[in-house]
């Protein structure tokens, strides 16, 4: 029962429960603490990912599931686009709580890295998966056009 | 002098790093290393080196000149931590890039809560306003200790010294000297009396833009929750609770549960049975598999609208009195135009992000608790007494907080004695397990904010003045039968019941605030706003009834009505006039509206902008707030809580209810109990009122205008009224 995929851009073999939801594994296996559980249903984006590029919930895809792929999670973020968007999470203060903003950096990641110039409604479709209780939405969109300027300068 | 200052003085220190002892170990140990992996502290600077100097219980700073803030309050994404730091750091003169933050140890008799009496805790958007004097003075006396030392170490006079970010200066001799360098000497100096606290121009810090300390490592997935909390051996729990409030255990069959791979033990603890497993995953399935014969003889089995019925039924009967001024029958009876009008609110669950958890270490002689902790010295009370260990052999490492919204600060402590109760159950061995909640735990787990029915009435002279007006409130108490009722109920009132009811700003001659207090199994809690969460709505939708019956318009109504309100006034006639209220009406299809609260002595008001389209569907534009929230301390942070409790509190209105069907909850995780998403979120304008009064809190205040200003605003673009909570489905409007 062992599965073995790239993590953060190194291989990584696990021997588990091909059930186990690759957010367990990460964070409990692989000692990758970043990636957060928030509804275990693919409801609320906690806990994204990128999988092969594309962002993902990982607390219902099954570690059988990314055999042989690559998985990228907060603490792998290396891109241009990732540093722009943390970059302009710092530079507008997003985070309050802060439980939820790997995810909401991920997806804007993955958005970023697709899209450079994403519009509103571009934000809304690729970040309503991703809940945040503490509301900084706001921020959180105004971040993204921040992210999208700088990395076209 | 010198021997006389340092027998003063020495035993202060150590008084401070022994009674801290475990406290000591504890701020150095929190966020930092766990099972080999190393976490970085809040902020930016290393731990120092050597002995620090520790002037206080909030101050240390080390040899290379970083400064330790410690809050006494949790950072659950309020802000708390910047602002605390920010009011050390300025009195001070802190190099503000050299601050960084631990949380303190659990002890009320340094650390208490001067809002809440001998508590340590967080709540009642306190933090700022009871810490405000305090850490003033703290980071006050600081400064003079360090600027004595740099008089004695240069042998100069402390009026020729200044200070700035860090560093002592003589400009005479053109000398200086950083914070760092002069610890040694400050810790002979005497920790002074009295101190001259800065002239509010002199700020540098407070008022301005300061980025928050805890920003970095929340972008980075640094930041160290419970939830990544790691210690060798560790187990994690889940925990199976009764279906129905109010159900206990008859007996359970642990065979399917414990034949699953990593599933450790199966014990029985007084709120269930928990699954103990070497990780989530094999706890979750073994939970799954675990079989419970319930016994719900004593359970609520009635359904939440049997609930509302009976509430209403209640509202119709005798109730204690909350308030009572003039003759509001009499008044109503006599009156040109009678109003009147109820208002139904659900309980609404706290949903915070990171779903509750609390690790727990425990021994025959030793508790030792990591968690997101809002109530220190309660949960360290009810902690030792569920452990049966003395308060003083539990010890609490506070992280940060995935969101609480309230839910985390309970007088029950009810996750913290889940989790200790289950490692008592283990053996108490001192295996540290990690109690997890799932989402569904959190959403049929009960501590809701409660329902409510509220019934007014209201009556208008020909000249459309506000006469008379009865409020009725029913609903469940939230400070019954917990430590806070001795103090807080008097005559039959829970003042958080009636709270933004009976305290109603406006004047009217003859007003009558009842309130009938209901009982049921099912546990309830403060949510954020507590009170006013929904007595904001019900005066602010109704006063909006009363204004249009009156003819007039909400905002010009409503500024009548607080002519003795200078604070109140003031951020209505802002929230107006950023609004561009004067205007007037808005196209076919669009409405503004308006409502002011004051919560925790911070005035709020709001202008919602909507659009309404002809199935009813509703789209919140723009929200323009106000806000006096006394000195700013930090405008950002005050702006960040604006907009969160705004699209909190959106949410609530337009999605959250938690309902029962036969005493069962029907909602189980986001899907079923909505709350607001990216593409629902409103532009938010945030304005705050320049103010030199006291600070007060702002975590909260901002979540009790918005339901009502956007209410008010469905009215004015639709003509319809909304008194059932949550707003109806589009399909049904």
């Amino acid at each position: 029962m062992s599965t073995s995929f790239v993590l953060n851009g190194k291989p990584i073999t696990l021997d588990a429960d091909l059930n186990m939801p690759l957010l367990w594994a990460v964070r409990e296996l692989a000692g990758l603490p970043g990636t957060k559980f928030g509804c275990g249903m693919a409801l609320c984006g906690a806990c994204t990912v990128h999988l092969d590029g594309q962002a993902i919930r990982s607390c219902v895809m099954p570690l059988s599931g990314v055999a042989g792929r690559q998985v990228t999670t907060v603490e792998g973020l290396q891109s241009k686009p990732a540093k722009a968007v943390q970059a302009a999470w710092i530079s507008l203060q997003v985070p309050q709580c802060g439980y939820c903003q790997s995810g909401q950096v991920m997806s804007a990641t993955a958005l970023l890295e697709k899209n450079t110039a994403p519009t509103d409604a571009d934000i809304d479709a690729a970040m309503s998966g991703n809940i945040c209780r503490c509301a900084t939405y706001s921020r959180i969109r105004a971040a993204i056009h921040t992210a999208a300027q700088s990395l076209k300068a | 002098m010198t021997q006389e200052t340092t027998a003063v003085r020495q035993p202060t220190r150590r008084a401070f790093l022994k009674g801290a002892g475990s406290a000591t170990a504890i701020t150095l140990t929190i966020g930092f290393e766990w099972a080999g992996t190393t976490r970085r502290a809040v902020g930016v600077a290393a731990p120092s080196a050597g002995t620090p100097f520790a002037p206080n219980a909030f101050l240390r700073i080390g040899a290379d000149n970083s400064v330790t803030v410690i809050a006494k309050h949790v950072e659950m994404g309020q802000g708390a931590y910047t602002g605390i730091a920010t009011i050390v750091a300025e009195e001070l003169d802190a190099n503000w890039s050299l601050v960084r933050v631990e949380s303190a140890p659990a002890d009320a008799t340094r650390y208490a809560n001067f809002a809440l009496g001998k508590i340590q805790g967080t709540g009642g958007s306190s933090a700022m306003a009871n810490s405000w004097m305090q850490l003033r003075e703290a980071g006050a006396k600081g400064r003079a200790m360090l600027l004595s030392a740099a008089a004695r170490q240069w042998h100069v006079p402390v009026t020729e010294l200044t200070v700035a970010n860090g560093i002592v200066y003589h400009p005479g001799s053109k000398r200086q000297a950083p914070f760092g360098s002069l610890i040694r000497t400050a810790a002979l100096i005497p920790v002074p009396d009295q101190v001259t606290l800065k002239d509010p121009k002199d700020f540098k810090l407070i008022g301005h833009q300061v980025p928050r300390v805890d920003v970095p490592a929340k972008v980075d997935g640094s930041a160290q929750f419970t939830l990544d909390v790691v210690l060798p051996g560790m187990l994690v729990a889940l925990l199976k609770r009764p279906p129905l409030f109010g159900a206990t255990v008859r007996s359970f069959d642990a065979s399917a549960a414990t034949a699953i791979p990593g599933v450790v033990k199966v014990v029985q603890v007084p709120r269930g049975v928990a699954v103990v497993a070497n990780g989530f995953w094999a706890a979750k399935q073994g939970r799954d598999a675990l079989k419970v014969d319930w016994d719900d003889v004593n359970a609520e089995k009635r359904s939440s609208t049997a609930i509302m019925d009976e509430y209403r039924r209640i509202a119709e009967q005798p109730a204690a009195s909350a308030r009572s001024e003039g003759d509001s029958a009499q008044a109503i009876r006599n009156a040109a135009h009678k109003l009147s009008a109820s208002f139904e609110f659900p309980f609404l669950a706290h949903a915070p992000m990171e779903p509750l958890d609390a690790v727990v270490k425990l021994t025959a002689s030793s508790c030792e608790i990591w968690a997101g902790d809002q109530f220190q010295t309660v949960d360290q009370g009810n902690a030792a007494k569920t452990a049966g260990l003395d308060p003083q052999q539990v010890s609490i490492h506070t992280l940060y907080a995935g969101g609480s919204f309230g839910r985390r600060a309970n007088p029950g402590s009810d996750f913290i004695v889940e989790a200790v109760s289950i490692a008592k159950a283990c053996g108490a061995d001192g295996t540290p397990i990690k109690l997890q909640w799932t989402r569904e735990d959190d959403l049929h787990g009960g501590l809701y904010r409660p329902m409510y029915f509220h019934k007014l009435e209201a009556g208008l002279s020909e000249k459309g003045e506000l006469t008379g007006w009865r409020h009725v409130i029913v609903g469940q108490s939230i400070m019954a039968d917990t430590l806070f009722a001795p103090i807080m109920i008097k005559n039959g009132i829970d003042p958080t019941s009636v709270e933004g009811a009976a305290t109603i700003a406006y004047a009217i001659p003859n007003l009558t605030v009842d309130l009938a207090t209901t009982k049921s199994p099912v546990p309830i809690l403060w949510w954020r706003v507590v009170g006013s969460s929904h007595t904001t709505f019900a005066v602010e939708a109704f006063i909006d009834e009363v204004a249009t019956a009156a003819g007039e318009d909400g905002f010009t109504f409503r500024r009548k009505l607080l002519e003795h309100q200078p604070r109140m006034k003031a951020v209505l006639e802002l929230a107006a006039e950023k609004a561009g209220w004067s205007k007037g009406p808005m196209p076919k299809g669009k409405g503004r509206g308006i409502a002011v609260a004051e919560a925790f002595k911070t005035f709020v008001a709001q202008v919602a902008e909507v659009s309404v389209d002809e199935t009813g569907h509703v789209k919140v534009d723009r929200i323009v707030c106000a806000v006096d929230c006394g000195t700013a301390i930090n405008p950002d942070v005050i702006a960040a809580q604006m907009e969160g409790g705004i699209g909190f509190g959106l949410g609530a209105v337009l999605y959250g209810q938690i309902t029962l069907k036969d005493g069962r909850v029907e909602q189980d995780n986001f899907n079923s109990y909505r709350v607001l998403r990216m593409n629902e979120m409103p532009k938010v304008e945030v304005h705050i009122v320049p103010s030199a009064e006291a600070p007060t809190g702002v975590g909260e205040p901002g979540v009790a205008p918005v339901g009502p200003a956007v209410a008010n605003a469905i009215f004015a673009a639709t003509g319809k009224r909304i008194h059932v909570l949550p707003f109806p489905k589009p399909s049904a409007a």
